[in-house]
């Protein structure tokens, strides 16, 4: 198998995609007073992870509708590793991580981040050796406007240590995905799409990712 | 039916249970029969063309919700693990040095036969393809509270194990009416540890069928597992854990290191 499938196509997940939460140096600061109190009682200290499941892929230039009963939801600009048969990155891909928006962080949010069609999915993958992961700068841009800059070099944890500790308790298989993080903006909140909006994520380098937005169809 | 995925003679097949026995039915060995220890038994679903949808519920039995010092959820509390965490039947679960408390969980696995999107409750059993049993065991030294149940404590490689059978859903409801009417047990080195029934859920098949497809379209082959009654307890290395659910398994897993 290629785990980022064969290399005129387009890029599709063909395993489970993992991604890392409170991986910004930025957004963790912000939280940092209130992680010894109810119900968190603590810093976290292994990585927090979710799973995008395979209904929320979306290609690149697909429709993402936003369920009728939000009026918007959270853009979630990620840089993302494809793994390898040896559970090494073989591949980046941009994604956009699309949440509902959710305040708390103690329950796993599948009713947030596992809605049908809530992960946009870059065209095509970039070699590993072409990218320096932790110098990556993700634009975000709503209707053509920026409304965020993602830098790689904020995060918590760097993309290796970040696999190394999630590699103590699990392991990668070939064509997984790993989410290396999406920051939020300097009030905590993350940049917002509603009906009718078109987000674009780019990098250097990369195809940029481009998904409407849509009212959840009838 | 019950239909099971097996490794032998060095490749992987497709059984059924036949008078106590594997029947296989496939090319080039369909007809031959073989002894259960015969065999590498792998988890009963066939692989999915895309990465499997594995749900899992926390605190779907009153007693168990009790247990652990919850008031009972008002909703599904639920979690995503990746494919990666399953094992089969007669296996090997790694139980890492130096942990104080890892337990096992009996639970119903549903397994979906019919993509269910915006699926009625009256509808739900329509989209099941089979039962079989899931242990879904935690590791609670690694209990954080953020995302919780985390990763460490849910995703990790070998600690789902899963079958022996996938069981067509028709047996199961012509022989029990339906999946909520099956009693559940684990033993420990054969001595009773967990029991329990199906009908003790807080969160219902059909209605979680119904929570989910709500916003997320079930493809064929995907699971839910539906959560463990009170009686967990800590085990350790050597241990020989059998989870059991009536008409659907008994599923023998043993922990190592």
């Amino acid at each position: 198998m290629n785990p980022i499938g064969p290399s005129e196509a387009r890029f599709w997940p063909q395993g489970t995609v993992y991604g890392a939460l409170l991986n910004f140096q930025q957004e963790w600061n912000l939280r940092a007073n209130q992680m010894a109190d109810a119900p968190y009682k603590g810093a976290p200290k292994a990585p927090v992870l979710f799973i995008k499941t395979a209904n929320t892929f979306t290609p690149s230039g697909g429709l993402i509708s936003v369920p009728s009963a939000v009026a918007e939801v959270d853009i979630g600009a990620n840089l993302a590793w494809v793994l390898g048969a040896d559970a090494k990155p073989m591949a980046c891909v941009l994604v956009n991580d699309v949440s509902i928006p959710h305040e708390s962080y103690y329950r796993p949010p599948v009713k947030f981040k596992c809605v049908d069609g809530f992960l946009g999915v870059g065209t095509k993958a970039r070699h590993i050796q072409q990218v320096i992961t932790d110098a990556v700068v993700l634009t975000v841009k709503v209707n053509g406007r920026e409304v965020q800059r993602v830098n790689y070099a904020g995060t918590v944890r760097k993309s290796q240590t970040l696999l190394a500790d999630i590699s103590e308790f699990m392991t990668f298989q070939e064509g997984d995905v790993l989410l290396l993080g999406s920051d939020c903006l300097a009030d905590g909140k993350r940049p917002r799409a509603k009906p009718g909006d078109v987000v674009e994520i780019s990098a250097d380098g990369f195809e940029t990712l481009v998904n409407l937005f849509s009212g959840e169809a009838a | 039916m019950k239909h099971a995925r097996i490794a032998w003679a060095g490749a992987i097949h497709e059984a059924v249970e036949s008078d106590g026995e594997l029947l296989l039915t496939r090319s080039p060995w369909v007809g031959k029969r073989l002894k259960f220890d015969e065999v590498v038994w792998l988890p009963p679903v066939a692989p999915a063309p895309q990465a499997r949808t594995i749900l899992a519920l926390g605190l779907n039995y009153a007693d168990h919700a009790k247990e652990l010092a919850f008031k009972a959820p008002e909703e599904p509390l639920v979690f995503v693990k990746g494919e990666a965490s399953l094992i089969g039947h007669k296996a090997l679960t790694r139980r890492p040095k130096g942990v104080t408390y890892m337990h096992y969980e009996c639970e119903l696995a549903v397994v979906i036969g019919r993509t269910a999107k915006h699926v009625k409750k009256e509808n739900a059993y329509e989209h099941v393809g089979g039962y079989t049993v899931a242990n879904d065991y935690a590791i609670r030294d690694y209990l954080e509270n953020w995302y919780r149940p985390n990763f460490r404590v849910k995703n990790r490689d070998t600690c789902t194990p899963i079958g022996p059978w996938l069981v067509d859903a028709k047996d199961i409801h012509d022989a029990y009416g339906s999946p909520m009417n099956l009693s559940l047990q684990t033993t420990v080195n054969g001595k009773v540890t967990q029991s329990g029934h199906t009908r003790d859920m807080i969160f219902d098949i059909p209605t979680l069928i119904e929570y989910f497809s709500a916003f997320m379209t079930l493809q064929p082959g995907d699971l839910i597992l539906t959560g463990t009654p009170d009686g967990v307890v800590n085990c350790e290395v050597g241990d020989v854990i059998v989870t059991s659910i009536e008409g659907v398994g008994d599923l023998i897993n043993t922990l190592g290191d």
